[in-house]
């Protein structure tokens, strides 16, 4: 794989909760709103810090659970502040019913996600069911692959948040304990070059006693449906503008992002979708393959919320069966929440891969080389036989 | 009270953008038992004019009190709280 070395920042080593606080204290955000203990990282640890030794001049504001966090974020948010949290996995499932306020009131706040499992049983380690029990609530998602992409997606959070043809709060993931506890080697912008690239936030109808307006009135059976019609569209317009502004960064750091990332796709035959820090796992055992002649590629997400639905039906071209990973599960549902994405996506589109599902990794068990081996071993199965017999596997699981 | 014609025209973030809007909107509807105020009765305590949720219950000059149905939902509690049985609950028709 080509390594960059020619790109912006000074080089350093932070671990992924310090890597996305510091990119947090050079947004010179104006409230943070957290719960501090568990399932809290040590991001919003790291922000206490910064605010305590004067070097972040925001109002940090410990409160008495997530839900109060996020609710405090909300009205930070519409009184015109730059608004940062931090969660994961129960901590996140707490905020369920701020969610969809803080998106429905179009408030620009970033979160950041250490992604963890769900309970049952207390686990802390990752799992990505926290992240995709969020896709419904009208949150942009991004999905980090290692320390580097924390720090620059939360700095692009904040732009894509603020800019006023988005106007959607931003959830960065960051694969907990791989990514939020490892230490890993970064270039950090300067704090000059951060402003520049990322001005003061313009708040769009901020709350304003001498201007009073209702946020989130009762809304029945007259306007209730011509809101959500309008978010939809709003959301689904958002995606150009989220592109724009991951083009401008990636020319302004040389770091490229994209909404989708693909490796050794061109003329691969089979191809392995993942989320978070597997991809470069999946990468690896990829390029081993392709040592033995296996036409094998890679598919990774940055962005999860808007989906990238075309820039999929683009990338699938060619491949004849695709292996989509999920590190969680979605009980009696037809395929884990990746998948269905997928599935969704292609099921209109004349020519097609056949898809099948991966069970991976739930509560930080590793994913191994041998494991993604036997992935692509299944998928080169899939497609001699020209049929998918099993729709979903589970691999690195007892059975 | 069709505001808009579209989802179009909306302002953003599900705002509404005149305070003050609720008055617009007449709860009356919604009751199934009607207070009706005796007035001979009444000792002019106020108990429920403080204690109405809506609040429905008007505050005239001679601290006489007017039930002011487009917004009184019929909870009851006016006829509950007074002391003198001056509200009495019937049936909406």
């Amino acid at each position: 794989m080509k390594v960059e070395t020619e790109t912006r920042g000074i080089r350093t080593g932070m671990t992924g909760n310090a890597a996305v606080a510091y990119a947090v204290k050079q947004a010179d955000v104006d409230v943070i709103a957290a719960y501090p203990i568990t399932p809290q990282t040590v991001m919003v640890e790291k922000l206490a810090e910064y605010v305590n030794n004067g070097e972040l001049n925001a109002a940090f504001v410990p409160v008495e659970s997530e839900h109060s966090a996020l609710s405090t974020c909300v009205g930070a948010s519409l009184a015109g502040a730059r608004v940062f949290t931090a969660t994961a996995s129960q901590g996140l499932a707490l905020m369920y019913e701020i969610l969809w306020i803080a998106a429905g009131l179009r408030t620009t706040i970033v979160m950041g996600i250490g992604n963890r499992a769900l309970s049952p049983n207390i686990n802390i380690h990752c799992s990505h069911d926290d992240a995709y029990a969020a896709r419904d609530t009208g949150w942009i998602e991004f999905f980090a692959e290692n320390v580097q992409e924390a720090y620059d997606l939360t700095l692009q959070a904040f732009k894509v948040s603020e800019d006023k043809r988005v106007l959607f709060p931003s959830m960065v993931n960051l694969d907990g304990f791989i990514l939020t506890h490892s230490l890993e080697a970064l270039n950090v912008l300067r704090d000059e070059e951060v402003r520049e690239f990322l001005p003061p936030k313009e708040p769009v109808n901020p709350i304003d006693p001498d201007n009073p307006m209702t946020y989130g009135p009762l809304d029945l059976q007259d306007y209730y449906i011509e809101h959500r019609r309008q978010q939809a569209e709003h959301f689904r317009m958002s995606y150009p503008r989220i592109v724009e502004i991951l083009n401008e960064y990636s020319e302004f750091t040389g770091r490229r992002y994209s909404p989708i990332k693909t490796y050794m796709l061109d003329d691969a035959e089979i191809g392995i979708m993942v989320l978070g820090s597997s991809a470069g796992t999946v990468r690896y055992t990829v390029s081993k393959l392709r040592e033995k002649g296996v036409k094998a590629g890679v598919i990774s997400l940055t962005l999860y919320r808007p989906f990238p639905v075309d820039e999929v039906r683009e990338h699938i071209k060619g491949l004849k069966v695709l292996a989509i990973m999920d590190r969680s599960y979605s009980f009696g549902s037809p395929g884990a929440q990746l998948f269905m994405d997928v599935a969704t996506s292609l099921y209109n589109v004349k020519e097609r891969p056949l898809l099948f599902n991966v069970i991976y990794g739930l509560g930080g068990r590793d994913l191994t080389p041998d494991q993604v081996e036997l992935v692509v071993n299944k998928a080169l199965e899939v497609a001699r036989e020209g049929e998918v017999r099993e729709t979903q596997i589970w691999v690195g699981v007892r059975e | 009270m069709a505001r808009w014609s579209s989802w179009k025209e909306l302002p953003i973030g599900n705002i509404l953008p005149t305070p003050g809007s609720s008055a617009e909107y007449k709860t009356g509807g919604w009751r199934a038992l009607k207070p009706i105020l005796h007035k001979e009765k009444c000792i002019k305590c106020l108990l429920c004019w403080a204690q109405c949720p809506e609040p429905a219950i008007d505050r005239l000059d001679d601290d006489s009190v007017k039930i002011n149905y487009d917004y009184c939902k019929g909870c009851g509690i006016c006829a509950a709280v007074c002391p003198v049985k001056a509200i009495e609950m019937v049936m909406e028709e």
